[in-house]
């Protein structure tokens, strides 16, 4: 019962594989670009710490008693044309400045072991954060006014508002230290007990309770700002005509919810989320740094102060990587979720 | 027994402690089969009258009167009632079709979603009827697959119509289902509409502010104005004598092809309709209306039969009009 003839319509070349497939070459894109700002950033690392005022032997000496041969090396060093520096630096980005002056080890094997305790503490307090947040602002936001959104929009305001390494220290006073009928329950710092094999069971558990209190107190602030942003997303959704039809079809207010508004408006908190991620792997430095954990964000602290410069410029390298892997993979995710952006 | 029956029906909003009446007391039919053509300008609540049907009024409303699909009173049902018959009984194909669909889901998924609610239909069954649907509206099937961004407006337009046709509705209300797009896509998506209404014996409630897209559709058509009806009667006659003079003033702002007098005087009708919450006394339309007289603004007139008509204008069928 055609009333129209069939117009011509574009066809999808969806069925296509390879580089006519739209996925396929987003994904071909989005990993191209990643990699071009890699490229960029790794140059522009090796030229920001060689534009430092001051004399870079003095740099990466100071404050140390070093023998006038072992000066006279690093100076050689130094002298080399910049193209045979940069060459050397490139071919192996990492350790190619030399051994960590303050540690006098190589620089991957002082990062390797701080790797592990900020992974832990950021990718937990994540997933927490992610989960409670989103369903914070799915609740709020779809039930914009009643009383539920107001307690927890008010509440993940102050939340959001306090400065984490304030909150870090009221959390040690409270449940670490204790106050009033609050006895210390918690341990005040580190990521397990001296002389505990973290390899069993009972080691496992010794590092979830060292790391109640950080993981916590970092959930507590993401999670303020995941809800915030959620809920803004899901009340702008709510309002749009799609949601209105959904509704008119007859489906009910959860359905309507689930089915219509909730995908839509996941797609902004899950680029907040992932972008975050990425800063989060060096910005955990100021709860690293309460909680005395030694993760990255004390190892950044400790090289500053020497400043130790070949560990400086790997873990600048390290960051901006962590940023734009996961920047990559929230695009992807991106793509995955939202057909939009595909074609 | 009409299939929709309007019945002294009153919308309130209430709005920071004030009483907005965007519609007042109207009372109107719709015959199965028939297509009934709602105009007026923005805001005079033709689009409020008609969410009225499947409950979809914000809350702030308050509606009185009754409104009744098949002799069932809508306002006295239970929510579970109004969701069992939306869409089933009484769809809508909704204002700007550019944003009525879901952008993360395929079309066709969008389209199944009621049929799998209100029947029950495997999912198979459900995929060919999408086929059927999309086929009816001059798509080929295999665009189920597509998103709504990669349709044209015109293409959205008429999925958003099988997606009408969906359950067999007894009613179609289409707000303002044209306006967004360009002529030649208007024309097509009119046809498919006039079609459906006779081969399928629903009935429409078209609503434009195009008197001469509603003549051309519908069997008859009502003027509104300020939330209440103007003018009512036979489409061809209210578009081409009408009495009221708002419908005359919309009728004249349409040019119609072949006739001159349009060419070197198109004509408008200065101002704006008035704000709900602050009606002028009299006949709402008298600060606007070219030929006021005195007693306009003084006292209302109603809906009275003149001819083929129903017009409220005191100065229908008196020496002066």
């Amino acid at each position: 019962m055609a009333l129209l003839t069939e117009t011509p319509a574009r066809t999808p070349s969806a069925a296509a594989g390879g580089w006519a497939n739209p996925s396929v070459r987003y994904a071909v894109k989005r990993t191209g670009a990643a990699i071009s700002t890699f490229i960029f950033v790794l140059i522009f690392n090796f030229f920001l710490f060689r534009i430092l005022p001051g004399d870079p032997v003095a740099l990466y000496t100071r404050g140390r008693n070093v023998d006038p041969e072992s000066i006279r090396a690093l100076e050689a060093k130094l002298h080399r044309p910049i193209g045979q520096q940069f060459l050397e630096y490139a071919r192996n980005p990492f350790t190619g400045n030399g051994p960590s002056v303050k540690y006098n080890q190589s620089v991957w094997e002082v990062i390797a072991p701080a790797l592990w305790p900020t992974l832990l503490l950021v990718g937990t307090a994540t997933l927490i954060a992610t989960i409670i947040g989103v369903w914070l602002g799915i609740r709020s936001g779809w039930n914009r006014g009643e009383r539920f959104d107001v307690i927890s929009s008010n509440t993940t305001l102050v939340l959001y508002s306090m400065p984490e390494f304030w909150f870090g220290m009221i959390m040690l006073i409270v449940f670490a230290v204790g106050i009033g009928p609050i006895p210390g329950m918690f341990p005040t710092g580190g990521l397990s007990d001296p002389g505990v094999d973290t390899s069993t069971p009972a080691g496992w558990l010794n590092v979830a309770w060292h790391l109640f209190l950080p993981v916590t107190t970092l959930a507590v602030i993401y999670l303020a700002e995941y809800s915030l942003i959620m809920r803004a997303s899901i009340i702008e959704e709510r309002g749009q005509d799609y949601v209105q039809t959904a509704r008119a079809k007859g489906l009910m207010d959860k359905m309507v919810r689930r089915q219509h508004a909730v995908p839509n408006a996941l797609l902004p908190t899950m680029t907040l989320v992932f972008l975050n991620l990425g800063f989060v792997v060096g910005g955990a430095i100021t709860i690293e740094y309460v909680f005395s954990i030694h993760g990255l964000g004390s190892l950044t602290v400790d090289a500053l102060q020497g400043p130790d410069v070949p560990l400086l410029q790997a873990l600048f390298l390290l960051f901006s990587g962590a940023v734009i892997f996961a920047n990559l993979v929230a695009d992807l995710l991106y793509g995955y979720f939202d057909p939009r952006v595909r074609t | 027994m009409a299939l929709l029956e309007f019945d002294d029906v009153s919308v309130t909003y209430r709005s920071r402690g004030a009483d907005i009446p965007a519609v007042r007391g109207v009372t109107l039919n719709v015959n199965a089969g028939e297509s009934l053509g709602l105009a007026g300008e923005s805001g005079c609540g033709k689009t409020t009258l008609t969410s009225t049907v499947l409950r979809m009024q914000p809350k702030s409303a308050k509606v009185t009167g009754e409104i009744r699909l098949n002799g069932d009173n809508i306002l006295d049902m239970t929510w579970g009632q109004v969701r069992a018959l939306r869409w089933a009984e009484a769809s809508v194909v909704f204002q700007g079709a550019m944003h009525a669909l879901n952008p993360v889901q395929k079309i066709g998924d969008q389209l199944a979603e009621p049929i799998l609610l209100h029947s029950k239909v495997s999912k198979k069954d459900a995929d060919r009827r999408v086929g059927e649907l999309l086929e009816m509206v001059g798509l080929p099937a295999r665009r189920a697959d597509a998103y709504p961004h990669q349709l044209s407006g015109g293409q959205k337009q008429r999925v958003m119509i099988a997606m009408a046709l969906a359950c067999d509705p007894q009613l179609i209300i289409a707000d303002e289902p044209t306006t967004a797009l360009d002529v030649m896509v208007q024309a097509q998506v009119l046809n498919v509409l006039q079609g459906l209404v006779k081969e399928l014996n629903v009935g429409m409630v078209f609503i434009s502010h195009d008197l001469s897209v509603l003549s051309s559709t519908c069997d008859r058509i009502a003027v509104m104005y300020a939330g209440k009806i103007v003018e009512q009667g036979p489409a061809a006659d209210v578009f081409d004598h009408p009495q009221h003079p708002y419908a005359g003033a919309l009728a004249g702002a349409f040019p119609r092809i072949g006739d001159t007098r349009y060419r070197y005087s198109p004509s408008g009708l200065p101002g704006d309709p008035p704000f709900p919450g602050d009606l002028p006394s009299g006949c709402t339309f008298h600060p606007r209306c070219p030929v006021a007289v005195e007693r306009c603004a003084t006292t209302e007139p109603s809906l009275i039969q003149h001819g083929s008509h129903q017009t409220a204008c005191l100065l229908v069928g008196s020496e002066i009009a």
